[in-house]
């Protein structure tokens, strides 16, 4: 299912009214693997990927997908390459699972085109892959926020995309569940091939669960490269103002982050 | 732990999420076909019987154009007329009601909530009564201010992001002052009418005649199919507009598309009918309590809204001793439940 694509930002301006939020950002999209975006709050992580999936207008620069800038695509065949699922989608009420994960077809669907098998395998495929099959009769109101969650991500599964845009896929869930969601998604990443974009605040998480780890500052990027380039004390307290200590992760050799609080601190700095 | 509620590690295959999908669609088309006969069947039924009845056979002759005595004038000048605006205007309103309540996502925002049939009915109400306008004309103006309204109260409610409720309080406050000024322009009515006056205050049938349904029936054969291009844009959208802009989904045009055909019905209906009271704020919740949830609403609403108007103009006629207006029928229906959703979004802040 890969194909090789591209995802670049070039000199990417996009703001709200008059004020201007992401600021002559240069991006390229690594491709294939799992990137994941950390920043401290509102210094553009949302907007960059709602820029990125034409969500935004940019004020100035471009995204180019495939050496074509996302603005000029048209909006569904767009959404047959990339897809996103953003921070807080909202459930029709009483809308059952199946139904709900039947809608991520919308790009592949024509205006009065009927259901094809095709789309119903991509729901089954997908319902499959978020373990979530046993819930498809279910209205989606009556889950756990983690078999929620679950269910967005078949949605955005069903889009069947090669590469996959998700804004915080682990809010509201406790720290199994959320390790589950980004299993999932390095299942996703590994067996299909699928080039994925998280936005995640856990540092620990994310430097686990990245291949590549890009640390956004006042809608630039900081920093790109693996989680061992990227996660250090000088980064962290670039990007979040704050003092830590960086350690080594047995359990992952993946970098690990100590904050420093201003109490209970019994190491010298 | 919440092992015990992690689902089966189980799979489902194409053939099982087809059927799941048959069953919900057969239940729909099984809604529709049913709603479509009880339309079919009303209409008959209201033009055989009133105060003389006539036999089905005539009925139809007077359709087919045979002079009939009696008949032809009762029937074919007033029963058939104001049956067909009856199915008509219900079709428009049932469809216009929903396609608001579902791109707002919340049922109180139907437009005969918040001020969009008030605006039309305030605007036909002076034309008519104060400029003596005709037909055409009186719908160009219903429509004016049909969609003036909507632009008022979408203005209004605007402050970064249009939020529901914002929308629904600003639109049932105008819908007051509109209702108290199509009242004043009755009141300085030449000669005072109380048939005139419920039409624009609560809607009517009284006296319809062809040359009001025409306008109607154009509207609906043009607009309804663009509402329905629409339905699959519309559906998506109710995830949300990143969502749905996400899964290829333009939304502001889908916005701007759905608003102007549904106010557009809207006003039309309302230019010839009056602002049938709750039609347009029922059909919608009663179709989806019979079709279940996840299907599209437009087709059902609409022939909610037209079985809606059809049986309370009948009831309004016959089944007192007092002929009452079709909008006070359907507005005895539709309080009640107006005051329950208000009570409910009180007590949960919830929303559709
Ligand atoms: N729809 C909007 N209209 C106006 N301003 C907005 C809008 N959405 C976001 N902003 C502003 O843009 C800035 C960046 O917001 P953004 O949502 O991209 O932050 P974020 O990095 O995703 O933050 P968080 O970690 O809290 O999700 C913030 O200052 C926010 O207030
Ligand atoms: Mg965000």
């Amino acid at each position: 299912m890969t194909t090789a694509h591209t995802l670049n930002a070039l000199d990417l301006t996009v703001g709200y009214g008059d004020r201007t939020v992401v600021e002559g950002l240069d991006l390229q999209v690594p491709m294939g693997g799992i990137s994941v975006i950390v920043g401290a709050n509102a210094c553009g992580k949302s907007t960059l990927l709602r820029a990125m999936s034409r969500l935004l207008a940019p004020r100035g620069g471009q995204v180019v997908l495939d050496g074509r800038a996302v603005h000029q695509t048209p909006a569904k065949e767009l959404a047959r390459t990339l897809g996103l699922l953003p921070q807080s989608p909202t459930a029709p009420e009483g809308i059952t699972v199946a139904d709900l994960v039947g809608r991520g077809r919308h790009p592949h669907q024509g205006l009065f085109s009927r259901w094809t098998p095709a789309d119903d395998q991509a729901v089954a495929d997908a319902l499959t892959a978020t373990e979530t099959a046993a819930l498809a009769d279910r209205p989606v109101d009556e889950l756990s926020g983690g078999q929620r969650q679950r269910v967005w991500i078949a949605m955005a599964l069903a889009q069947q995309t090669d590469i996959l845009l998700l804004d915080e896929p682990t809010t509201f869930l406790d720290v199994s569940h959320q390790l589950e969601v980004l299993d999932l998604l390095t299942d996703l990443n590994r067996s299909r091939g699928t080039t994925i974009v998280i936005v995640l605040h856990d540092l620990n998480l994310a430097a686990r669960y990245a291949d590549h780890l890009i640390a956004l500052t006042d809608g630039r990027v900081h920093a790109l490269g693996t989680p061992a380039e990227v996660l250090t004390e000088d980064t962290i307290r670039a990007v979040f103002g704050l003092d830590s200590r960086v350690v080594v992760d047995p359990t992952s050799n993946k970098p690990l982050m100590l904050p420093l609080g201003r109490h209970h601190t019994t190491t010298e700095r | 732990m919440t092992a015990l509620q992690a689902p089966p590690r189980l799979g489902i295959t194409a053939g099982e999420i087809a059927q799941g999908r048959r069953r919900r669609t057969a239940r729909r088309r099984l809604v529709v076909g049913v709603l479509a006969a009880l339309i079919v069947a009303a209409f008959i039924v209201s033009l055989c019987v009133g105060q003389t009845t006539y036999s089905p056979r005539e009925v139809l002759g007077v359709i087919l154009g045979q002079d009939i005595d009696g008949a032809s004038f009762t029937v074919g000048r007033l029963r058939l007329p104001r049956a067909t605006l009856a199915v008509i205007a219900g079709l428009c309103f049932g469809i216009g009601g929903v396609t608001f309540q579902t791109m707002l996502r919340n049922p109180l925002a139907s437009p005969d909530i918040i001020g969009i049939s008030a605006g039309a009915s305030a605007a036909a109400a002076f034309a008519i009564i104060t400029l003596g306008l005709g037909a055409t004309q009186v719908s160009i103006f219903a429509i004016i201010a049909g969609l003036g309204i909507a632009l008022l109260v979408y203005g209004l409610s605007f402050k970064g992001g249009v939020v529901g409720t914002r929308l629904i309080l600003i639109g049932i406050g105008i819908a007051a002052m509109l209702d108290s000024l199509t009242a004043y322009v009755l009141s300085k009515a030449a000669q005072w009418d109380l048939q005139e006056a419920s039409r624009w205050l609560t809607g009517s049938l009284n006296g319809a005649r062809w040359s009001e349904v025409v306008p109607v029936a154009i509207a609906l054969a043009v607009l309804a199919p663009v509402l329905l291009t629409q339905s699959r844009n519309l559906s998506t959208s109710q995830l949300g507009d990143d969502a749905a802009a996400a899964l290829g989904v333009r939304v502001e045009r889908t916005r701007i598309i759905v608003i102007i055909a549904a106010v557009g019905l809207i006003a039309f209906a309302t230019a010839a009918a009056g602002p049938i009271a709750f039609v347009a704020f029922l059909s919608g919740p009663i179709a989806a309590r019979i079709v279940g949830p996840g299907a599209s609403l437009l087709i059902p609403s609409a022939l909610v809204g037209s079985l809606l108007v059809v049986t309370a103009d009948f009831l309004g006629q016959y089944a007192f001793n007092v002929r009452y207006p079709v909008g006070v029928i359907t507005g005895v229906l539709g309080a009640p439940y107006l005051v329950y959703l208000i009570v409910r979004t009180n007590r949960s802040g919830g929303s559709l």
